[in-house]
């Protein structure tokens, strides 16, 4: 399991706000086809660290190095927000859903694969006049949202509005919208919140698929039960500083990440661990 | 990017400030007239920049019609003046205070009808609609206006001449008019009021209850649709004030004044970061100065151009006004 | 009952007095000049009763229709005309084009002339409409590429003598390059921040156009503006050679000319319209939709923002500088005063009052607005009074406006209508 080489490496990561550290020289690495969990207390810094990978915070330090499996070494600390996503290809979903609610479940697909549909038109003025192959690329591109509508079973909703579906298909059409645009890494912002264990269960399927599909996993959890069972190596993060790192079994015998998630000797909210799977966690889902 | 935008902003401010300087330097007198001459319109402008501030903080809304409840205020202004001095008032501290009186009792009932009428029905509906429904209370404002007292400018003879010289200089005297101490003192009078009633009264607590969370504020108890029309009826008691100091200052009104003081003083607003108070008054005075300086030194016809384009470069480099709170992307 | 009317009167005596502090001394003084040339009070009591007389009835009648109906039953109905609506587009939509089309065989000079003002609107509402409704980009400043459409073919005509068929195009793209021009200062803001900017920069052009008079004459206007031909046909009213009336051998008529013209318009109109329809269909066209609906998770998706915003603004700019360039040679006269915010305002109110993004219901907003205002032009005065309360009044009773639902860009199965209150209208 170890040989596999790193996909992404974080290296001395910080984000401050003002005076606050949200993040403080923070390393750790995801190695390809592997899936990777990152956890913590609330405030610990997780989503932070998803922000800064996928362009939405600058860091105000660190490097943040993707290597594709061809080779290519991509910057993610420099590179412009939206082309993480269309060159580096790395994708994610959002702790609050954020679908286009008021579009069809297809289309959500196909706005997803904006940057493949666009070459083909000639950036618009071709496809205007009717001189391109952009049909041909338009069937294409509904054959690769078909694919994901079936593996999240959502086929027979592919034309109601994304804001009609109920929550779990919301999240499971999050994570497929963020695989159409060909993701090597897909960071994944608390997936089973608000879930019921029958669909998180599903989820657990869908997201070792989409790991045995070539694609690397970055995850951020709080339900215990699916981190253990789905990561192949765990980041514990508090205070925004990394106390642990390792397989699930080394992180649950971890002490210092039983001290963290039960709070000694500190007044945050903690998460009871028990040891170290939690205690199911009242995620009150934010429904919109 | 953020860097270089920083730089460039730090740059202009340099620029301005050295002018700045240099015309204070080289010709003291006039600019010192043109300070005075800035600072009475910024007053004015930010009176009205509260009521579009305070608005806007509170249901999130440019209430377009705003411009013309000052509008409105001035020819109420008006008419109060001209009916005072046929009823045999002689005194002109007495008229003003009756007429400020009357036309801020009258500009707040036009306030309080046109949100009830035109903005409550539309409260939580889509942001575009109560937008719409400004724009065209701001239309039916200034066209009521023009066909009940007609289109044609209305000029008043000055109440208040005279005034004191500070600087007697051989080439230029600066004019400090009794009319301009008038617009200070009373603009900061009824500012130093009205900020009594935001910090120290139960209404001002309900209304900035409302302004940081209306639901919440509405779920506490807090009857919202009054405080909301306290907030407009309080608006257009400022802007009726201004009305009349702008009757007072220039002694020319026509029902179009209502659009660029409107549209001025909402960038004042903007420019001070919407939503805050002390912001208002802020930006008004600094749109106040930037437009009398404009005229002074560069062109008259283009002074509306000068504040706009502030506004712009402001926002470029100021997104959120000088005293806003930073809207954080939350992500 | 009477427990009914006896509320309702009181309630309409309240809006009574309510309307006696509003008009007593609006109306009831009215400042005009007096002997001496000052300014005295008229004191008009006749006028004060009349207005608040009809505030008390209308409130009164308006509150016991309501009572007798029930609020429910209201907005029954309400949903009930939004659904026909909805259902009667498909058929609505081409009875409006093929009347459209037909309307010069009327061969009535007053239609003609109505016509190409609607349609002028309805062009101006649909190149709006791409900013506004797909984009989700809130532009009071419309107007200004309207003028820079109209003064670019206006100078460019007058100047170097060039037809309007060649103009147009320029005319187009100088406004789309003041679209981008004017986008980029703008990207990063929201909202009503974008509001107001964009109406100061509609202002500023409006500023520009009435001082900077070696190049657009001021205040006077350019005059002069030549007609537009049919393949180097002209439409002279005294026929001649080269004329459409003498080449076709017909009596020369100024019908001809002003029928021309509404094709033309209504040409333009169209392909505004076709562009829309087939960029909706497209990934930038879905990503505008996109950017309306969410522009975070746009940006995760690799969507460039600034890319898709300006060609936004250019794109809604210019179909604004056709338009302008139409209105240029119509009128064969431009002035700055045309330019108005007014008539962003009305533009923006035709979208808003058709439903942000639907095409259908922004030609027959246009319709309504531009139309009915005609309704009101033997009471010249009053006009515009009229517009503004039915704005307020319009949008009281429909808030999402005439059409509000969306249609999917591209469906598996049958489109279904997305009911409007799943789109979102854009922070932008």
């Amino acid at each position: 399991m170890n040989a596999a080489a790193a996909l992404l490496a974080v290296a001395d990561l910080s984000m401050r706000f003002g005076g606050l550290r949200a993040v403080d020289a923070l390393s750790f690495e995801a190695r390809r086809g592997e899936i990777t969990a990152v956890i913590g207390p609330n405030g610990a810094g997780k989503t932070t660290v998803f922000n800064c990978i996928t362009g939405f915070y600058r860091p105000t330090a660190g490097a943040l190095t993707l290597r594709h499996p061809d080779g290519t070494v991509y910057d993610l600390e420099r590179l412009p927000g939206f082309k993480i996503a269309s060159r580096a290809r790395v994708a994610r979903t959002f702790q609050n859903i954020r679908l286009f609610a008021g579009m069809t479940v297809l289309e959500n697909l196909l706005v997803a694969q904006h940057n493949a549909l666009m070459r083909t038109t000639g950036f618009g003025i071709g496809a205007v006049l009717g001189l391109s192959r952009y049909p041909a690329a338009e069937r294409a591109a509904i054959d690769k949202a078909r694919f994901w509508l079936d593996a999240i079973g959502l086929l027979a909703r592919a034309d109601d509005p994304a804001g009609a579906l109920p929550y779990g298909a919301q999240r499971r059409l999050e994570i497929a919208r963020a695989m159409c645009i060909d993701p090597v890494l897909l960071c994944l912002d608390e997936p089973a919140a608000g879930l019921n264990p029958r669909e998180t269960d599903e989820l657990t399927g869908l997201l070792l698929r989409i790991r045995d599909g070539g694609c690397t996993l970055l995850l951020i959890e709080h339900d215990m039960g699916l981190v253990m069972r789905v990561s192949d190596h765990i980041v514990v993060l508090d205070h925004g500083r990394k106390i642990s790192d390792g397989d699930p079994a080394a992180v649950r015998a971890d002490p210092a990440v039983v001290a963290a998630y039960l709070g000694e000797g500190d007044e945050d909210e903690a998460e009871p661990v028990a040891e170290g799977i939690a205690a199911p966690e009242i995620a009150a889902p934010e429904l919109r | 990017m953020p860097v270089l935008t920083r730089l460039l902003g730090l740059l202009l401010v340099l620029v301005v400030l050295g002018w700045l300087v240099f015309v204070f330097v080289t010709g003291t007198p006039y600019a010192l007239q043109q300070l005075v001459n800035g600072v009475t319109l910024g007053m004015i402008y930010g009176l009205i920049a509260v009521g579009y501030t305070m608005v806007y903080g509170i249901i999130g809304m440019i209430n377009f019609a705003h411009g013309d409840i000052f509008m409105v205020g001035a020819f109420l202004s008006l008419i109060a003046l001209i009916a005072l001095s046929s009823l045999g008032v002689t005194s002109v501290p007495l008229a003003l205070a009756l007429t400020l009186l009357f036309a801020a009792a009258i500009a707040a009932l036009y306030g309080w009808t046109v949100e009830r009428v035109a903005y409550r029905p539309l409260r939580g509906s889509f942001r575009l609609a109560p937008l719409i429904s400004a724009i065209g209370m701001s239309i039916t404002l200034q066209n009521f206006v023009q066909v009940s007292q007609g289109a044609r400018v209305k000029p008043m003879e000055p109440l208040l001449p005279g005034g004191i010289s500070l600087l007697n200089d051989p080439d230029f005297a600066v004019q400090l008019s009794w009319m301009q101490i008038a617009i200070v003192v009373t603009t900061l009078a009824v500012l130093g009021v009205f900020t009594w009633i935001v910090t120290r009264t139960p209404l001002g607590r309900s209304m900035r209850a409302c302004e940081q969370d209306l639901k919440m504020a509405g779920l506490l108890g807090i009857d919202t649709d009054r405080t909301i029309s306290l907030t407009f009826v309080l608006g257009a008691l400022l802007a009726a004030v201004a009305g009349l100091m702008i009757l007072l200052y220039y002694g020319v009104i026509d029902f179009y004044i209502g659009f660029v003081a409107g549209v001025k003083a909402f960038t004042a607003a903007v420019l001070g970061g919407i939503g805050s108070l002390p912001g208002a008054v802020l930006g008004g005075l600094l749109i106040g100065l930037i437009e009398t300086f404009w005229s002074a030194y560069f062109s008259v016809q283009y002074k509306d151009v000068a504040a706009f384009s502030i506004l712009v470069i402001a926002l470029i480099f100021l997104p959120t006004g000088i005293l806003g709170r930073a809207d954080v992307e939350k992500v | 009952m009477s427990a009914t009317l006896r509320a309702a009167s009181r309630d309409a005596l309240l809006s009574a007095l309510v309307a006696l502090g509003l008009f007593g001394p609006m109306i009831g003084l009215l400042t005009a000049p007096g002997p001496t040339g000052g300014l005295t009070l008229v004191s008009r009591p006749a006028a004060v009763a009349i207005a608040v007389s009809t505030v008390f009835a209308g409130r009164l009648l308006l509150l016991l229709w309501r009572a007798r109906r029930g609020r429910r039953a209201a907005y029954a109905q309400n949903r009930a005309l939004a659904e026909w609506l909805n259902r009667a587009g498909r058929y609505v939509g081409p009875a409006l084009l093929l009347g459209a089309l037909l309307l010069p065989l009327t061969g009535e000079r007053y239609y003609l002339d109505l016509g190409v003002l609607v349609m002028t609107y309805v062009m101006l509402g649909w190149g709006l409409n791409i900013v506004v409704g797909l984009a989700g980009l809130l532009d009071l400043g419309y107007v200004a590429f309207y003028a820079v459409g109209a003064y670019s073919y206006a100078i460019f005509s007058t100047t170097f003598g060039l037809g309007f068929w060649t103009c147009l195009p320029i005319a187009g793209l100088l406004a789309a390059l003041w679209g981008v021009i004017l986008g980029f200062p703008v990207l990063r803001l929201r909202g009503d921040y974008l509001a107001i900017v964009t109406l100061a920069f509609g202002e500023i052009i409006r500023i520009v156009l009435v001082n900077w008079v070696s190049l657009t004459n001021g205040p006077n206007g350019i005059s002069g503006i030549p007609r537009p031909t049919l393949f180097g046909l002209t439409f002279n009213a005294g026929g001649g050679p080269g004329s459409f009336a003498d080449f076709f051998g017909v009596t020369p008529s100024i019908t001809h000319r002003i029928a021309f013209l509404y094709y033309v318009i209504l040409g333009l109109a169209l392909l505004t319209n076709w562009v829309t329809l087939r960029l909706r269909r497209q990934p930038l066209g879905r990503a505008w939709e996109a950017m309306r609906e969410d522009e975070i998770a746009c940006r995760s998706l690799g969507i460039n923002i600034t890319r898709t915003k300006l060609t936004a603004f250019a794109t809604g700019a210019l179909f604004g500088g056709f338009a302008g360039a139409f209105f240029a040679t119509r009128q064969a006269f431009i002035s700055p005063e045309s330019f108005t915010f007014i008539e962003s305002a009305i533009v923006l109110a035709i979208v808003v009052l058709g439903g942000l993004g639907s095409q259908l219901g922004v030609a027959l907003a246009a319709l309504v607005m531009i139309g009915g205002g005609e309704l009101f032009r033997s009471f010249a005065e009053y006009r515009m009074l009229a517009f503004g309360l039915a704005l307020v009044v319009v949008m009281v009773l429909r808030p999402r406006g005439l059409v509000s639902g969306r249609t999917p860009s591209v469906a598996l199965g049958a489109r279904r209508e997305i009911s409007a209150e799943l789109v979102a209208e854009g922070r932008g």
